[in-house]
């Protein structure tokens, strides 16, 4: 769930390619987009650098982080975030759990942007029979609620960590297609593709040289939204049981082995609720400045 | 009106078809052998193959998928592969449950919601507003399992005003209504904000000021009622969004709702609740859109149909 109703208003279509330079530069003027991409930043370097910076091995059960009773220890000295019911180091293992979010984030984001884009800019530019089939066949799979349908591609094929990242593609390609297909749609009647076409360019010239480089932005606010959308199912998923299995850890699956002693060790629930929080807010904030500064025409919060 | 009737409901049938089709291609076509998977591993060949005629898996696919079909249509969603009663029967029994959590759900996003944006609206950048866009954010951006967690260990753990879970009593009903109406509340008060400052700016409500009407009247008698009824048409896009919060909030709280149901079939890998669960989700959703789009022209005349 993003934050733009993706059918409010006219598609608006940016008339110039966007300069990666200048975007950079205004959105270091927009405090909330800092924040998020520093938060961004953190996590990524966390998981690049996950085997120097992990204090302690995270899948060694300490006998010292325990208590006398078997009881996982709150946040201390030697265990920053404490340890969980086995004794292992919290810390360490949310650095590698960002690992695990951030290769779903990226791959099964990725792969939803690929076939979104393909099916949403051949339906919006081909039209005609191929594109009404796709079409209907987005607003079919836009009727099945997101988690379930993920539960049930889950459940058929007993995930590892790429099928998790599959399967969230299979459900996340949807939006991203119904948005491209209004704007490929509507600048496909323009007059400068119109012109393209009567001078005899070929189809595939004409999406690759002047349908797609307009529509560059679009793709890059979906595909940061996306991101934010994609870490919150894979944690959804985990914590159901049936995202990434353990022993690998993810932040989702940390909290599911430890969620019914959320009373005694709130830690254990909390911090690694912060950190999917705080990662999908930041690709949130980041996606929707993007949207403001590369579409000025779609306005976002500040309607 | 009536052709638009025809033409919209015609939509939903067919788009009703293609999610039986794409439930048959999930419960019978992917998995690798579903007979293995209801008979279990220590079946004998024969046991095997008469599940498999039982099912119907011997005959042509067209054929299979027309049994299905019918069965559906007769009300019948398949067997439980652990449990030995009908999917229909499981969930039928449930629902009542799910449809109380949504309701108390629907009245805790309107409150907070229409409350948030009427405010951010009327005080533009004060700090119901800047509250409003920090709210927004997180209720989109934080996992529901999380939010779910965190009020049953300040509520009730901490504070003891609610259960920790379970179902019978009004104070069971608001945590969990609270957590998967919080979504749906950042977004009315988005919403709520844009259409009641688009309606500030009408005529009308200069014309109401400048006959003298005190703020509070011109607010409530003119503006909010204008700008409400386009928002509440929604509500039946809303299910849409609490179907896949009832899986999460059910599980966590101990909600005796389809989405319990669901959570327990997926730690059995009981495919065919699963999918049932799934199927009369997405009628619930096709039909919820169906709804708001016809009601919202009867709310408000403005909308034209198209």
């Amino acid at each position: 769930m993003s934050i733009i109703v993706p059918e409010l208003g006219e598609p608006s279509v940016p008339t110039r390619p966007i300069r990666a330079q200048s975007v950079f530069g205004r959105l270091l003027h927009r405090p909330m987009a800092v924040v998020g991409m520093i938060i961004i930043a953190v996590v990524v370097l966390a998981a690049v650098f996950a085997p120097v910076l992990t204090p302690h091995d995270p899948n060694e059960q300490y006998f010292e982080g325990l208590t006398l009773e078997g009881a996982p220890l709150g946040p201390n000295g030697q265990f920053w975030f404490g340890t969980d019911l086995l004794g292992r180091d919290l810390l360490s293992r949310l650095i590698v759990g960002a690992q695990t979010s951030l290769i779903i984030g990226v791959v099964a984001n990725g792969l939803a942007v690929i076939i979104g884009s393909l099916v949403g800019i051949t339906a919006g530019y081909f039209r005609g029979i191929v594109g009404a089939v796709l079409m209907r066949f987005t607003d079919l799979m836009m009727s099945f609620p997101a988690l379930l349908l993920a539960i049930v591609l889950a459940a058929i094929f007993r995930p590892s960590l790429w099928i998790v990242a599959l399967v969230i593609a299979m459900v996340n390609w949807v939006q991203i297609a119904r948005v491209l297909y209004t704007e490929t749609r509507s600048l496909s009647e323009r007059e400068f593709i119109e012109a393209e076409r009567s001078l005899g360019a070929g189809s595939m010239l004409i999406l690759w040289r002047h349908i797609l480089p307009h529509l560059v932005s679009t793709i890059i606010v979906w595909a940061t939204l996306g991101i934010s959308t994609t870490v919150l199912l894979e944690a959804t998923l985990s914590f159901l049981g049936i995202g990434v299995r353990p022993p690998t850890p993810s932040w989702g699956n940390i909290i599911f082995e430890n969620q019914t002693y959320f009373a005694t060790a709130p830690w254990l629930v909390f911090i690694p609720g912060a950190a999917i929080l705080l990662l999908s807010l930041a690709f949130n904030v980041l996606g929707d400045a993007l949207r403001d500064i590369l579409d000025p025409t779609q306005q976002g919060r500040a309607a | 009106m009536i052709g638009y009737l025809a033409r919209r409901l015609g939509q939903a049938a067919l788009i009703l078809l293609g999610i039986s089709v794409v439930t048959f291609v999930l419960l019978y076509l992917l998995p690798a052998d579903p007979v293995r998977q209801i008979a279990g591993r220590s079946a004998t060949a024969e046991t095997v193959e008469n599940i498999r005629r039982q099912l119907g898996l011997d005959l042509p696919l067209w054929e299979q998928y027309w049994r299905y079909l019918s069965n559906l249509l007769s009300g019948n969603l398949g067997r439980s592969y652990l449990q030995k009663s009908e999917v229909s029967e499981l969930i039928a029994a449930r629902l009542p449950a799910s449809l109380l959590l949504m309701v108390g759900a629907i009245a805790c996003e309107l409150t907070i919601g229409l409350t948030m944006g009427v405010l951010a609206a009327v005080r533009r950048g004060g700090w119901v507003d800047n509250l409003l866009m920090v709210f927004s954010f997180i209720s989109v951006s934080a996992p529901q399992f999380v939010i779910a967690i965190l009020l049953l260990y300040v509520f009730a753990v901490k504070l003891g005003w609610f259960p920790i879970g379970g179902y019978g009593t009004f104070a069971h009903l608001v945590l969990p209504s609270l957590t998967l109406g919080l979504l749906g509340a950042g977004w009315y008060a988005r919403m709520m904000r844009s259409t009641m400052l688009e309606v500030l700016r009408r005529d009308y409500i200069r014309t109401a000021q400048s006959k003298g009407l005190r703020g509070r009247i011109v607010l409530f008698r003119h503006a909010i009622p204008n700008a409400i009824l386009p928002i509440v048409a929604m509500i039946g896009i809303d299910i849409g969004m609490f179907m896949s919060g009832i899986v999460v909030v059910e599980s966590v709280f101990g909600w005796p709702g389809i989405g319990q149901l669901a959570w327990q079939a997926i730690q059995r890998v009981d495919i065919p609740i699963i999918m049932g669960v799934t199927l009369i989700s997405a009628c619930a959703i096709v039909i919820g859109n169906l709804v708001a789009d016809l009601v919202a022209p009867l709310i408000d005349p403005r909308i034209k149909l198209r």
